[in-house]
């Protein structure tokens, strides 16, 4: 008795793209989520929610709690207390239903290394009871779409770092889940393959999934999510899109490298901006620009009337990294210092 | 790369609870049938084991060890063969913490199986392992001289009391695998476990020589039931209380078994 899905699945999608409703349909929802191991507090409180169709990063230091929060959302790890629905489901009561939505690729690659690439697929898809029609064809498609068809009929224990994590990437997309869960999915993956990722990724969320990701590369983030949340000490210390993020630590700033050292002394009382920031060693100083030309012409024309030679000038836009170190407190003595020799 | 990636239109299949749990238990079993055949380690022990073992009593220890009326090589066959099951069972033990190291076990628990399908898949597997370990150790027996003179009934009896002390013994495994912390500690209790129950009972030698304490724990264990019992079949020896004792220990142990390590699957999944 087969029951075909897809007729259902599609107008769903086709709803999906013309009414807003359904756009901002929560998929994940997570509120005042707590988590301890024994004395020690991994996740102190934690909500948010994750719209159908979007990705959501999770960043975070290690020992931040992100697979912690992974794992309990994918139904691996039962939380404390909190109240935790994908589409709606418990995560805790509707654990069946639940699992029969989710993809998880976790942190550690979860395959069979004495089974061939394609057996791995096979048995993942008829354990997430697909037809034996569509396992064969969900196999071919993945396996051609993460470069594996070579490969695909060779015992896993021969592959390379990278073909695991793809072909990882493959089995948990076997079924299509409407909610996918990557944990650091990228990690390990060269360039090209990273690339291809990305793309997958962006293709399954126009298509309507949900993905929630954790990853130490920001630029995957800056690239991908549309909504960053970054935990530290068990608590959401700052969550928004990246550019949100960014304008949290600050604007754009100049960076002015002055030759020689009597010149470095001279240089910082003549710029004499607001927040300038003082690297000595490197003889470097940093300021905030928002007055545009003019401001950096003045700044230009006070140095060249002392005679101070410049050797280097650079715009400095804050980035994820920056965000990222400045929030979780990493970086905190660096500017401590910075502001006491100012 | 401009490929739909995904598929909305994957057939999923309905059917009753009662037939996924076969087909997700036949599918985890299938996987690590598989393994037997892959895993150069599990080959070697399943078929050159028993070979080896039958050799060692058969030539080495056998001229020395005195079986009274029947002969050493009919005394031995019976104790080879339920030892090899025995031991058998520990790549349950084994295979179980294996894959709760490595992270696959997550992949399955994520997945909207039956809780116990894993579990049935590793004794399962470790069934069919048996039987060939079983089959081998028949066949060899005849090459060093065996006369058996069971009957058809006495073979199936074998059969049936074989594979039922295969599952006790590997739903047992099971319950250690769950419990033991690393791969290494698996091997161990198999070792601190497995063959204590074997050496200590009739397998090798009539428990008669041995000191008190040993002889009454060794004739009231689990194995020489077995033991004896298979024995007696393929001698042709009246079989006493063996018999059913036999069968009644491995009932009892898959009854208080199964629920266990079910038990302490499902403690661990949500933990
Ligand atoms: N089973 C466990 N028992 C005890 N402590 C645990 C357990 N699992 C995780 N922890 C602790 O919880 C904290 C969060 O771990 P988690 O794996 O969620 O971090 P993470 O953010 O994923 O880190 P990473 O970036 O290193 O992967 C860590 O301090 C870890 O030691
Ligand atoms: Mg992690």
């Amino acid at each position: 008795m087969n029951t075909k899905i897809d007729d259902k699945k599609n107008s769903t999608l086709e709803n999906n793209s013309t009414s807003n409703d359904v756009l901002n349909e929560i998929t994940i929802s997570v509120k005042e989520l707590r988590k301890s191991f024994k004395d020690v507090t991994v996740l102190d409180g934690i909500t948010f929610d994750v719209k159908k169709g979007t990705v959501l990063a999770l960043l975070g230091p290690n020992g931040a709690g992100k697979t912690t929060t992974v794992h309990i959302l994918s139904t691996l790890l039962l939380p404390d207390s909190g109240d935790i629905r994908i589409n709606n489901h418990e995560v805790v009561k509707d654990v069946e239903k639940v699992r029969s939505l989710i993809g998880l690729t976790g942190q550690y690659a979860a395959l069979d290394e004495y089974l061939t690439g394609k057996e791995n697929l096979q048995m993942i898809g008829r354990l997430y009871r697909l037809s034996h029609k569509a396992i064969k064809k969900r196999t071919t498609e993945l396996l051609e779409l993460f470069d594996l068809v070579s490969a695909s009929n060779r015992a896993v224990k021969t592959y390379s770092g990278g073909m695991k994590r793809r072909l990882d990437l493959a089995v948990s997309l076997i079924a299509s889940p409407p909610v996918l869960f990557l944990d650091e999915p990228t990690t390990g993956l060269d360039p090209h393959s990273r690339l291809i990722m990305w793309d997958i990724v962006r293709q399954l969320v126009s298509q309507g999934t949900t993905v929630l990701l954790t990853t130490q590369d920001m630029d995957e983030a800056d690239s991908l999510a549309d909504k960053i949340i970054v935990l530290n000490g068990g608590k959401i210390i700052a969550e928004g899109t990246s550019e949100e993020l960014k304008q949290l630590v600050g604007s754009e700033r100049l960076e002015i490298t002055v030759a020689g050292d009597d010149n470095f002394t001279r240089a910082i009382n003549l710029i004499n901006e607001e927040n300038l920031s003082i690297d000595k060693q490197a003889r470097k100083l940093s300021f905030v620009i928002n007055g545009g030309v003019r401001q950096l012409k003045q700044v230009l024309d006070r140095l060249d009337e002392d005679n101070i030679i410049v050797e280097n000038i650079s715009f400095h836009n804050p980035t994820l990294d920056d965000v990222f170190l400045i929030l979780t407190g990493h970086m905190t003595q660096q500017l401590n210092t910075e502001s006491e020799i100012s | 790369m401009n490929k739909n990636y995904i598929n909305y239109s994957v057939d999923i299949e309905k059917h009753s609870k009662l037939f996924w749990l076969i087909s997700d238990s036949w599918v985890l079993a299938k996987r690590s049938i598989r393994h037997i055949t892959r895993n150069l380690d599990q080959l070697f022990s399943v078929a050159l084991f028993p070979i080896m073992f039958f050799l060692l009593f058969r030539y080495v220890f056998g001229g020395a060890i005195d079986t009274g009326s029947i002969s050493y090589v009919n005394f031995l066959v019976a104790g080879i063969f339920v030892q090899m099951l025995a031991f058998g069972a520990n790549y349950t033990t084994m295979n179980l913490a294996i894959d709760l190291q490595r992270g696959i076990v997550n992949r399955f628990k994520s997945l909207p199986i039956a809780r116990s399908a894993w579990l049935i898949g590793h004794v399962g597997a470790d069934l069919v392992r048996n039987m060939i370990t079983g089959s081998i150790v028949i066949g060899v027996s005849f090459l060093v001289g065996f006369e058996p003179v069971a009957t058809p009934l006495d073979w199936i009896l074998i059969f049936i009391l074989g594979a039922l002390f295969s599952l006790a013994i590997s739903w047992i495994s099971a319950v250690m695998g769950l419990l033991v912390k690393s791969i290494e500690a698996a091997q161990w209790t198999g070792f601190i476990v497995i063959f204590p129950l074997t050496f200590v009972s009739s397998a090798f030698v009539p428990t008669d020589t041995m000191p008190f304490a040993l002889r009454v724990f060794a004739d009231n264990q689990p194995l020489t039931h077995v033991i004896e019992a298979i024995r007696s079949w393929l001698v042709g020896a009246p079989v006493g209380d063996s018999g059913y004792l036999a069968f009644a220990w491995c009932i009892g142990i898959i009854a208080v078994s199964v629920p266990l390590a079910t038990w302490l699957f499902k403690r661990q999944t949500l933990r």
